[in-house]
């Protein structure tokens, strides 16, 4: 096993560091590395960028730095990063802007800001409102779905399944079976973790292209099954709207869409939090090494599978929650949920943003969400329709413009958006 | 007994669907180690294609022209995009989603989202009597173009040169690699191969549904992939088998049970082979 921390420190909170517990940043880094190590499979052909040889030579220097004597390593085997060693100042801004950003978005609200070709209406609007509530719902699906994908390497094509369970899971136990809001929120839970857990431990039998084949398949069945409406339940290719009287009063009507947006960034502070102690956590770690190694962990003496099946289960259930969510914002289920565009949305999200890094899911679905939205907007607006036809039919619309800009990603931005800076850097 | 009939031939004839599509598929993952998710791309490119050019020209002249659009397609997704990729599997199932995305949205905005109408021959729509049954002639036209596409990948892999250097850069490829022989040049070659496969089925699905619409690669793709899984990656015949079996499961289950579990069936079948074995049906027990 590896070495131990006491079980408590996972659960106080982040006031109490161990001295051993890496800088967030090592993480981002680790991450980074490790990524362009299995993609580019040991070869290095085709790179575009000296990102890893820069962080290379980076992580040398940190070890001329040191006194001599001391070990370059941390306990868990991995390098430690430079500026690991800088002050703690660095490391409270660090803390500070998502602090900052989160209370920004909060009181976003209380703003009358009108910005006219960026949003609807003013930010206030319930028409802003439910725009910036979808962006931020979608971020914290796209963070789960890192979870997965940047921090474990488990590639899913399935990850829609779960969002669609957690909608559909409380529609049709409110509208259809008449529960109370409380008693299918209970149910939505039940459901949101034993599903996954049962899926997940059979398709985690099975690894690689397989794994993302297995999951494919059983997302596409329940895609096909809420389109065929078995026993009228889930209302086919219609979808099914919650019936209005079911949401407590704060959480229905035009007025009350700001209720909703608090309710989207709630949800997606929850994930985020949840996913930042998770991946610090004991288990975290081997998530990471399974990402880099899987079958290191296993001679190392660790079940891979389990842990494997803990990331799987975790990222599911949090999708169904914001399933939950999700329908709350839009007012009822619709099948597109259930397809598998909606989970290549994610991945798409998540590449964009940088995936297993801190920030990079959360800006990346934030960034993917509000584009899909406006660029429709933009495909009607005066700019494109003097352009001729070839451009104009094109960029109205918004997934070949999210097609094309993911393949440049790919190709020029390996690590995302959010490693961009990186890759400049001194 | 009639039933039994219509049930296997339209099971065998969604079955041969299937196969255009896994057997190229499989090729280009067995070989290249590419999950291209393109490939429902250069179905919907065949498809389209075909449906132009037969406003122009008689239907059989439509089809080749569709599938060498589909080939075209696919040799240039290849050598543009995928070529600067290898050995990066990661990067390029993105692309390949990437391009998926991008390509379906540009086909819907030059043709439209809604399916259009697809000029089939006359005499696919008329019916013949097999064994009591009433059976469309689709079906067979359906079969028989899948049954010499397998002949004819078999020819091409155990008859010629380059098929051998596919099978064995299959089975292994740094040693073909390491023996001095350009793999690469085989990567365009399976790519043309898998694009011209797809894009017949795209015109045959065509034939099939009366109609073409730009997301109908995806969900065709989807069961091709799984007919690749149980079909064990780059065996062609594999993915034959693989194919029927599928398509029939798919079949059957769906007139016998309610609409949904032919699919849900299709799923099980996929979770019960992989269990038993890992590797596909025609795959090395690893």
């Amino acid at each position: 096993m590896t070495p131990q921390r006491p079980q408590d420190d996972h659960t106080s909170g982040q006031s109490t560091e161990p001295v051993s517990r890496p800088d967030p940043e090592e993480d981002q880094l680790l991450g980074g590395r490790s990524e362009k190590q299995v993609s580019t499979g040991g070869s290095g052909e085709g790179r575009l960028f000296g990102g890893r040889s820069e962080k290379q030579v980076r992580a040398r220097r940190s070890g001329e730095d040191r006194v001599p004597g001391e070990r370059p390593e941390a306990k868990g085997g991995a390098p430690v990063a430079w500026w690991a060693l800088g002050g703690r100042s660095a490391w409270s801004v660090r803390r500070a802007v998502p602090v900052i950003v989160f209370v920004v978005l909060a009181v976003l609200p209380f703003s009358t800001l009108d910005l006219p070709a960026l949003l609807p209406g003013p930010v206030n609007s319930p028409g802003s409102m439910q725009l910036l509530a979808i962006c931020l719902v979608f971020a914290g699906l796209a963070v789960t779905y890192d979870l997965l994908f940047g921090r474990t390497g488990l590639l899913s094509f399935g990850h829609a399944l779960y969002v669609a369970l957690g909608s559909y899971t409380v529609n049709i136990a409110v509208t259809k079976a008449g529960l109370s809001l409380a008693a299918a929120l209970g149910l939505a839970v039940v459901v949101g973790l034993v599903v996954p857990v049962v899926f997940g431990a059979l398709a985690l039998r099975v690894s690689g292209i397989a794994f993302a084949m297995v999951t494919l398949a059983t997302a596409q069945v329940g895609s096909i099954l809420v389109m065929s409406d078995p026993g009228g339940l889930t209302g086919g290719e219609e979808g099914l709207s919650l019936a209005p009287s079911a949401l407590p009063g704060f959480l229905t009507g035009v007025l009350n869409t700001a209720n909703l947006y608090w309710l989207a960034l709630a949800y997606l502070i929850v994930v985020v939090a949840v996913v930042a102690w998770a991946v610090e956590s004991e288990p975290g770690r081997v998530w990471q090494a399974i990402r880099e190694n899987e079958r290191r962990v296993s001679v190392l003496g660790l079940p891979s599978y389990r842990f494997r099946l803990l990331s799987f289960a975790l990222a599911s259930f949090l999708a169904t929650l914001g399933g939950v969510v999700h329908l709350f914002l839009v007012g009822g289920s619709s099948p597109q949920i259930t397809t598998s565009n909606f989970t290549l949305a994610f991945l798409v999200m998540v590449v964009i943003g940088g995936a297993g890094s801190r920030w990079g899911a959360m800006i990346g679905g934030i960034a993917y969400t509000y584009l899909d939205h406006r660029l429709s907007a933009l495909g009607t607006s005066d700019a494109v329709a003097g352009l001729p036809a070839v451009l104009k039919a094109p960029l109205s619309e918004p997934l070949f413009v999210l097609g094309v800009l993911f393949i440049l990603v790919v190709y020029f931005l390996p690590g995302g958006l959010t490693r961009a800076r990186r890759h400049q850097g001194p | 007994m009639s039933d039994v009939v219509l049930l296997t031939l339209t099971g065998l004839g969604l079955g041969a669907l299937y196969f255009l599509i896994a057997s190229g598929l499989s090729l280009i993952f067995g070989l290249a180690d590419v999950l291209n998710f393109a490939h429902g791309l250069f179905l919907a490119v065949g498809a389209y294609g075909t449906w132009w050019a037969s406003a122009h020209m008689p239907f059989v002249l439509a089809v080749v022209f569709g599938v060498a659009a589909g080939t075209a397609v696919a040799v240039l997704v290849e050598v543009v995009l995928i070529r600067p990729l290898y050995t990066r599997t990661i990067e390029q199932v993105l692309v390949t989603v990437g391009l998926s995305l991008a390509g379906v949205a540009l086909l819907q905005a030059t043709f439209g989202a809604d399916p259009v109408i697809f000029p089939k021959p006359a005499w696919t729509g008329e019916t013949t009597r097999v064994l009591g049954a009433i059976v469309p002639n689709d079906r067979f036209l359906l079969i028989g173009a899948a049954v010499i596409v397998l002949a004819a990948l078999q020819l091409f892999l155990h008859r010629t040169r380059f098929g051998l250097i596919v099978r064995a850069g299959v089975e292994n490829r740094t040693m073909v690699t390491a023996l001095g022989i350009n793999v690469r040049t085989a990567f365009t070659v399976v790519f043309a191969i898998g694009g011209a496969a797809a894009a017949l089925a795209g015109a045959l699905a065509g034939v099939y549904f009366g109609n073409v619409s730009p997301g109908q690669g995806t969900s065709m793709l989807i069961f091709a992939f799984i007919v690749v899984v149980i079909g064990g990656m780059g065996s062609v015949t594999g993915s034959a088998v693989a194919a029927v079996l599928v398509g029939l499961v798919q079949q059957f289950a769906g007139y016998y049970a309610a609409a949904g579990v032919g699919e849900a069936s299709v799923v099980l079948l996929l979770a019960v082979v992989l269990l038993a074995r890992p590797g596909g049906l025609a795959g090395r027990t690893a």
